[in-house]
């Protein structure tokens, strides 16, 4: 680490953690996250306005901690990085607020960056300079994508997405009809592993024709509505539902496709490298089946470790960090937070507000 | 003393700043759903117009509603912030004391009146006051048709009680908050030693969910 290398602090606020992470270059120094996920749990399912209200009361606490961990003050932050969209409209608006009141205060640029690119940058902190390009496959509760990284600071180019269910969220449904508690990914994760891979549920879009239409595409609801089928199948015999022979059938379908598709897709494009990110990168079949196809392949897998891999504040700061050293243009005190931010869009564009 | 105020409990997004004497720069922008691009900007303008540096400012007053959720809290975690890295307090004060202030300050209303604003969903938030502009009550939620006959006939300040002429018949100015009314009632409290609130949100609502019970079956029993 070298200490002329900008310190970016980044802001994560897009779903149900606030995250706030110090980075030096691309050196991590501090991931401060508090999540509001255990006041979702009775819901099912992330609550929108419980998770901006949650942000608000954690934002300076998180602040606070991320400076406290780095040993750094707030004057030694060169820039601000925050993630201004793909997420809930309400929540990105606390991160971004709070973004811009900082480089208000303290005179340092912005930077309105792209959740899912984020995704991808982290990976620097944990294994050096990404590879150009490489690929990435990100997969959570609210996002499924595979994307061609030329350059992440403004060359992301989405080669397919899920076309209906996010993986993360096939995870909570399945949990649900299994009788798992929310988040469901961990947990189906943990009974998978004393259960039987013997039941052949249906892998979405891997069809002959699906595979022209939807080449790099996912879609993860037949397989959600196949798996309820047959519990509710099972519990109508009267006989016990093997929960762990389900749960590990379900993520070898999940895991499987997404493993094919994004080896398909290093084939297919001259790749070598593939990141995977997101919250269901925490999976460990997804892991090791990523490991063992990849080493087939002879291509180099990088996974984060988990605690990156889910929603936090030094994948914000990781890719703000980059853009800095790559000398890319800051944003300005109106720019928007766009629920919808496509992933093409690496930095936040200025709409209105300006003056 | 170099005070900021800013409020976003309304359609307006306002700033001002106040020396403790007066009020030396403001500025108000409208719209409903741009709370979070036109607030900082709206900020570095007052300042500027003010000659004031920001680091120079020794305390950030926000309006804490109460008021739509969303826009409330851009103006809220912009105050908490701001103070947190200026190493100053952020304070709060009630967004209808300074419609209440404005409004008797300039002669719109005397005597008994309340303030109301749009709560959206059809309905306002409300509080009464006295002839020297002190709230009667905490403010509240409601249906105008919910409100208090004696009340809702007084003079009504705000947007909520343009909104609703069958209801409020005596509306008058101001409608929207204006932040160099809210900085003149927290230099007025500051100079008489009286408390301020802290930041928290007056939400007045609970968040909208439904608990989650049995799962739904995909095939029919
Ligand atoms: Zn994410």
């Amino acid at each position: 680490m070298s200490a002329d290398q900008p310190l970016v602090l980044g802001i994560e606020t897009s779903c149900d953690e606030t995250g706030v992470g110090l980075v030096r270059g691309t050196t991590l120094l501090a991931d401060a996250i508090a999540s509001s996920v255990d006041e979702h749990a009775r819901f099912g399912g992330v609550v929108p306005e419980v998770a901006s209200r949650a942000h608000l009361d954690a934002m300076v606490p998180m602040i606070r901690r991320a400076c406290e961990t780095a040993g750094v003050t707030l004057r030694d932050v060169d820039a601000i990085a925050v993630t201004a969209g793909p997420g809930l409209a309400g929540a990105l608006l606390v991160g971004v607020a709070a973004a811009k009141a900082l480089a208000l205060s303290l005179g340092r640029p912005i930077y309105g960056v792209n959740h899912l690119a984020a995704h991808v940058a982290v990976d620097q902190l944990q294994h050096g300079p990404l590879p150009e390009p490489t690929m990435a496959l990100l997969v959570s509760g609210g996002h499924s994508s595979l994307l061609l990284v030329p350059d992440v600071t403004c060359d992301v180019r989405p080669l397919g997405a899920t076309i209906d269910d996010a993986a993360g969220e096939a995870f909570d449904k399945v949990a649900r009809v299994l009788g798992l508690p929310f988040p469901g990914g961990p947990h189906i994760d943990r009974v998978a592993r004393d259960g039987v891979i013997e039941i052949d549920f249906p892998r979405g879009l891997t069809s002959g024709r699906d595979m022209e239409r939807h080449r790099f595409d996912f879609s993860f609801s037949g397989l959600k509505t196949a798996v309820a089928r047959w519990v509710e199948a099972r519990e109508a015999t009267g006989e016990p539902v093997p929960v762990a022979d389900v749960a590990a059938s379900f993520q070898e379908a999940v895991v499987d496709v997404l493993t094919r598709k994004a080896l398909l897709a290093c084939a297919e494009n001259g790749v070598q490298h593939l990141v995977v990110g997101g919250g269901v990168a925490a999976n460990s079949r997804l892991r090791a089946m990523a490991q063992e196809r990849c080493d087939a392949a002879g291509v180099e897998l990088r996974v984060p470790r988990p605690g990156l891999c889910t929603d936090n504040g030094a994948m914000v700061a990781a890719l703000g960090a980059e853009m800095v050293g790559r000398g890319r243009l800051p944003g300005s005190l109106g720019l928007p937070a766009d629920s919808s931010m496509p992933v093409t869009q690496v930095s936040a564009l200025e709409t209105r507000g300006e003056r | 003393m170099r005070l900021l105020a800013l409020d976003t409990s309304s359609a307006a997004i306002t700033a001002a700043v106040h020396d403790g004497d007066e009020v030396l720069a403001q500025a108000t922008e409208l719209g409903a759903q741009a709370h979070g691009e036109l607030l900082a900007p709206t900020i570095a303008g007052v300042l500027r117009d003010a000659g004031v540096d920001v680091g120079d400012l020794t305390h950030v007053v926000a309006g804490v509603g109460p008021g739509p959720f969303t826009g409330l809290r851009v103006g809220l975690v912009t105050a908490r912030v701001m103070a947190e890295a200026l190493g100053i307090t952020a304070v709060g004060v009630c967004s209808l004391d300074a419609l209440a202030a404005e409004a008797l300050a300039t002669g719109t209303v005397r005597g008994t009146f309340a303030v109301a604003t749009d709560a959206r969903r059809k309905e306002v938030y409300l509080a009464a006051y006295d002839g020297d502009g002190t709230r009667l009550s905490e403010p509240d939620v409601l249906r105008p048709v919910d409100v208090d006959g004696a009340l809702a006939a007084a003079p009504v300040v705000g947007a909520g009680a343009w909104l609703y002429p069958d209801v409020f018949t005596d509306p008058r100015e101001p409608r929207l908050v204006s932040a160099a009314w809210l900085a003149t009632c927290a230099v007025a409290r500051l100079d008489a030693g009286a408390p301020l609130l802290d930041t928290a949100p007056m939400y007045l609502r609970r968040p909208d969910a439904v608990e989650s019970h049995a799962r739904k079956r995909v095939t029919q029993p």
